[in-house]
């Protein structure tokens, strides 16, 4: 699926130069050299523990990284100095748990961080957000506090409160992950329709049917390493690493036809 | 009874008050309220302080907290009274040497109340708030202090209760709160002890008792304008 705009040359969007990570003795990220284009949907995939969260996270320094580089847009994410406030308002980062603040309402949540650094009034900042809402589903929800949505819910809002920040890229870490079963498919429609938009996407994701259907790109992590990188079609037919043919392998449900 | 009210109630509400200083009831009062509002920024500042990751701020609060905490009231009293002002060089009155106390004390029970209410948010939240690209100050002050504002409320009132009812050790240093005018009523009427003692013991009740009604009050009405929040 080649956009337009995913072909354009010039600076990519993220850049990992050999990007090493440690907890303590445990090497998470072990030399990791990867590049994202712009307007390009990358899916992260990989067995537990691999690195995958940790790798995004590194992007908008919720980890520090001790050694290598990562430039975002051409700027040196862990250059001293950097305006780090600044430079995080341009991610929009989709967590796990959601992380709704719990006291504010569903449109105080999404305006809450476009009044205070966009310089927006509260007036705009509204409008604003409620053509988020609109866009995932939950405009009539915008009076309603986290503890009233569903799950699913809640990961539509977080989305909507990440794009108020109108961020050129946006970082999903497992979004689904906690979710019930059935609420799975209404949040991955939100964030295929963000990738039909030509948004640069990185997400970390087990729902192996949307990485095939939604990712240009797929990259497969064990023991902090990029092992394979592949278009979602060679990577499910034709794995050509022997620890991503495992994982298929064990990702398949037992129970499934073969 | 009526009788030792009928005659002393204005002595027992201001003491020697407009003759001398004020006294009584009302200084109690005064003297409490200061230092709520005091101890309260105080504590906060000293709570933020204690999960900074600023070493160099978190250690010596910390350091101070669990030193005032080891100590009773009446030992920083006495420090106030005799070292402040041979430290200061000027002699301090009773009202301030006591309220300097009292703030000081509390504060570092306050910090310890506001650290455990920072701490009782998850770290998601502070997390996601510098994801948006607040600042840790925005981060605090809009999304992790008032959820744990909400979580501090009851053991901020017991403080307040407390530092209401440590008003009455200003008794030591002669300052003429409620409980010091109430022994010098006693003093005068010698024979009527249980009276007078009784009825002090009703107005720091009532005081009190008012006190947590007033925030049980707040905190109903709270969650009633944040409705289904206080869940999950």
């Amino acid at each position: 699926m080649n956009r337009p705009d995913s072909i354009r040359p010039g600076v990519p969007m993220i850049e990992f130069r050999h990007v090493d990570k440690y907890y303590g003795s445990y090497h998470a990220l072990i030399g990791v050299t990867e590049t994202i284009e712009r307007g390009e949907v990358v899916v992260v995939c990989g067995p537990s523990g691999s690195g995958k969260s940790t790798l995004i996270r590194t992007v908008n320094r919720l980890e520090s990284i001790d050694g290598g580089q990562i430039f975002l847009d051409g700027e040196d994410v862990y250059r001293p100095g950097i305006e780090l406030d600044r430079f995080r308002s341009g991610i929009g980062f989709v967590f796990q748990q959601f992380n709704l603040f719990p006291h504010l309402n569903v449109i105080e949540n999404c305006t809450l961080a476009p009044t205070h650094l966009r310089g927006m009034t509260p007036a705009q900042a509204k409008d604003a957000a409620m053509v988020l809402l609109e866009r995932v589903g939950l405009a009539d929800k915008a009076n309603a506090y986290p503890a009233q949505l569903s799950g699913g819910q809640q990961q539509r809002v977080a989305i909507a409160r990440a794009l108020a920040m109108q961020p050129p890229l946006m970082l999903f870490d497992e979004p689904t992950s906690a979710l019930d079963p059935e609420m799975v498919g209404e949040v991955l429609l939100v964030i295929r329709d963000l990738a039909h938009q030509g948004m640069t996407l990185v997400v970390v994701t087990h729902e192996m049917g949307f990485a095939r259907e939604v990712a240009d790109r797929i990259l497969f992590m064990d023991r902090g390493a990029v092992l394979e990188r592949a278009r979602p079609d060679d990577f499910f037919n034709r794995p050509q690493h022997p620890r991503a043919q495992q994982f298929l392998a064990d990702i398949r449900s037992p129970f499934a036809p073969s | 009874m009526i009788d030792i009210i009928d005659t002393y109630w204005l002595y027992f509400l201001v003491g020697q008050y407009p003759d001398g200083p004020l006294g009584g009831l009302v200084l109690t009062i005064l003297l409490g309220f200061s230092a709520l509002v005091l101890a309260l920024p105080f504590g906060v500042l000293l709570g933020l302080a204690r999960v900074s990751e600023r070493r160099w701020l978190r250690w010596p609060v910390t350091a101070l907290v669990y030193i005032v905490r080891g100590t009773p009231l009446l030992m920083v009293i006495f420090w106030a009274y005799f070292f402040l002002p041979s430290v200061t060089g000027h002699k301090t009155e009773q009202f301030s040497t006591m309220l300097t106390a009292l703030v000081f004390f509390n504060g570092m029970y306050i910090a310890e109340i506001v650290r455990a209410g920072i701490q009782g948010i998850a770290r998601g939240q502070m997390e996601c708030a510098r994801s948006l690209g607040l600042s840790y100050v925005q981060a605090m002050r809009y999304v992790i202090l008032p959820q744990a504002a909400r979580n501090m409320l009851p053991s901020l009132v017991n403080q307040f209760v407390t530092t209401l009812k440590e008003t009455s050790l200003g008794y030591i240093i002669g300052l003429a709160e409620v409980s010091f005018i109430a022994n010098q009523i006693n003093i005068q009427l010698l024979t009527r002890p249980v009276a007078v003692f009784s009825t002090l013991a009703l107005v720091y009740f009532v005081l009190c008792f008012g006190l947590s009604r007033l925030a049980y009050y707040l905190e109903v009405r709270h969650s009633r304008t944040a409705a289904g929040t206080a869940r999950s």
